[in-house]
């Protein structure tokens, strides 16, 4: 099996294994719990948000641990939407093409009131800093734009952004899950107020993340209960995946420069060889981009055949194809970088792994080739185009 | 479980009846490129009117694979029968003879349905053959906002 949908998640890594089995096994007692032996856990809970905090150069105090990424952007979006409002504050600006766990929780505040703009992502699927700073009204309360995109990999101006919202005085949220563990952050020098952050996405495990807030910002709570996470996030602490986590992240960073130089060589031969297919075309900025991720689209056929036939062959992979989401329409992502909706459908993302090869590489090559020819033979829209009886979409 | 039956994965993977007719005495295409899904159908006919007989049936679909399972079964299950009973032919019968089809793919058995019933629409009306116009009523398309 070639497994390319390392976006949608990882393998557990060995040094996030190592870290975990000793808090399943024998180091179990509840952090809460007073007793020398809760009190070990509460020190490896403790040790671990340092770590974490150290990779993105925050303080430990600032990291809030949740389940995963959809509610650390919940609850940075919420927080700052409460902050907002209190001083009269109902503007929010972010992107076409976020994560749903962002558009969805912006779509909920609509509803109370907010105010949403949400920017042009243009082709190459990068927003400017100088757009965000014309967003910026006097009652903007947020800017929220993705660190890199979940489909296209794009990597947007993130210092630039945070800049811009410093100097406005506007609090600056990114969703980093596709770019924590993938690119260096530094949360200090890149002006982020508020980042987000899921473990699987890096070699942790499954079901948890973490939220980075400044120092002052004033969170409100997503999950209510007992005192844990200062009080800003309830339910006994997720142990053995929080040190997981940690420890993912921390291996990743210290290989980090070395496996992207490789990846981004694999990820621009795959992308090479892709480009060879007729009537194709490279979704997002060429170089703007995560090193793992390639994204196509192809002319006349529909994306989930295409995952179908490459599961057949081995291959995993994912697309924005309407017909793998349960709707009719094709991906919000492929369509905010202005792809028509006919080709929307033909998209294909292929997320590589610190792992792949370069043989790997060229079986992908060889047998999405094979299935995009496949079927072409049998659409009735490529018969058309290529009777010249229909324009092609893509050149 | 799987995403899909061993029924359809078999017509996805091994599609029946794939191709076109060149001399088709009826064609019907159905769906949108824009909802992402199309079939077309072609259909040989003989017989006098009344009595045809599909002989041969060929489809070509653009489309995700419950598409491509659903042309291929309503082609099979066409094929060599009696015209009357490929006007009656319902999305149903097609979702059956796949084992079923997951709730949100129930369209492109109704689309299988559609084609077939556009390409015998398409062979009375080249030959002038009267018929009931109620036959051919379009069914609510699932809505695709485009």
């Amino acid at each position: 099996m070639i497994y390319a949908d390392n976006a949608a998640t990882t393998a557990v890594g060995r040094a996030a294994l190592a870290a975990m089995l000793p808090c399943l096994i024998s180091d179990y007692g509840n952090p809460s719990s007073l007793y020398a032996f809760g009190q070990r856990a509460k020190e490896k809970l403790e040790d671990a948000r340092a770590r974490v905090a150290a990779c993105l150069n925050a303080d430990p105090k600032e990291i809030t641990f949740t389940s995963g990424g959809s509610e650390a952007d919940n609850q940075a979006i919420r927080s700052a939407a409460a902050l907002g409002a209190k001083k009269g504050k109902k503007h929010i600006i972010s992107t076409a093409f976020e994560h749903h766990a962002v558009l969805h929780t912006l779509d909920a505040l609509k509803e109370e009131g907010f105010e949403i703009t949400l920017l042009d992502v243009h082709e190459n699927g990068i927003v400017t800093a100088e757009e965000v700073a014309a967003a910026i009204r006097p009652e903007t309360c947020l800017v929220t734009v993705m660190y890199a995109n979940n489909e296209i990999g794009t990597v947007q101006p993130i210092a630039e952004i945070g800049a811009v919202c410093r100097e406005k005085g506007v609090l600056f949220h990114t969703d980093a899950v596709q770019a924590a563990g993938h690119l260096h952050i530094d949360v200090q020098a890149q002006n982020i107020d508020m980042l987000s952050v899921s473990g699987h996405k890096f070699h942790g495990p499954k079901g948890v993340g973490f939220l980075y807030a400044k120092k002052g910002i004033r969170l409100r709570n997503v999950i209510y209960g007992g005192g844990q996470e200062r009080g800003k996030r309830a339910g006994t602490e997720n142990l053995p995946a929080i040190v997981g986590m940690a420890a993912a992240l921390e291996d990743q960073l210290l290989h980090l420069d070395e496996n992207n130089a490789r990846l981004i060589r694999l990820r621009d031969r795959l992308i090479a060889g892709l480009a060879k297919i007729p009537h194709s075309i490279l979704n997002g900025d060429p170089v703007k981009r995560l090193p793992s991720n390639v994204s196509f689209c192809f002319e006349a056929i529909e994306g989930e055949s295409m995952l179908l036939l490459l599961d057949d062959k081995g291959i995993c992979a994912s697309s924005g194809s309407a017909c793998t989401s349960g709707s009719l329409d094709p991906s919000h992502v492929i369509m905010a970088i202005g792809r028509p909706h006919e080709v929307a459908h033909g998209s294909l993302r292929l997320s590589l792994g610190e792992d792949i090869t370069e043989e790997q590489v060229d079986t992908i090559i060889r047998e999405v080739t094979e299935v995009v020819e496949y079927l072409r033979s049998m659409s009735p829209i490529w018969r058309a185009q290529s009777e010249g009886k229909m324009d092609y979409v893509l050149k | 479980m799987a995403l899909y039956s061993e029924k359809v994965m078999d017509h996805f993977r091994n599609p029946r009846n794939v191709g076109v007719i060149e001399d088709a005495d009826g064609v019907g295409e159905v769906g949108n490129a824009k909802c992402g899904d199309i079939m077309k159908i072609y259909l040989k006919i003989e017989g006098e009117p009344g009595h045809e007989i599909v002989t041969d049936v060929k489809f070509e679909t653009f489309g995700c694979g419950s598409a491509i399972a659903s042309s291929s079964m309503a082609t099979e299950l066409i094929m060599g029968k009696p015209l009357s009973e490929a006007l009656t032919l319902t999305n149903r019968a097609v979702t059956e003879a796949l084992d079923g089809l997951p709730a949100h793919k129930l369209h492109c058995s109704v689309l299988a349905e559609e084609a077939i019933k556009a390409a015998v629409k398409d062979y009375f009306d080249r030959n002038g053959i009267a018929y009931d116009p109620e036959l051919f009523k379009e069914g609510p398309e699932p809505s695709c906002a485009v």
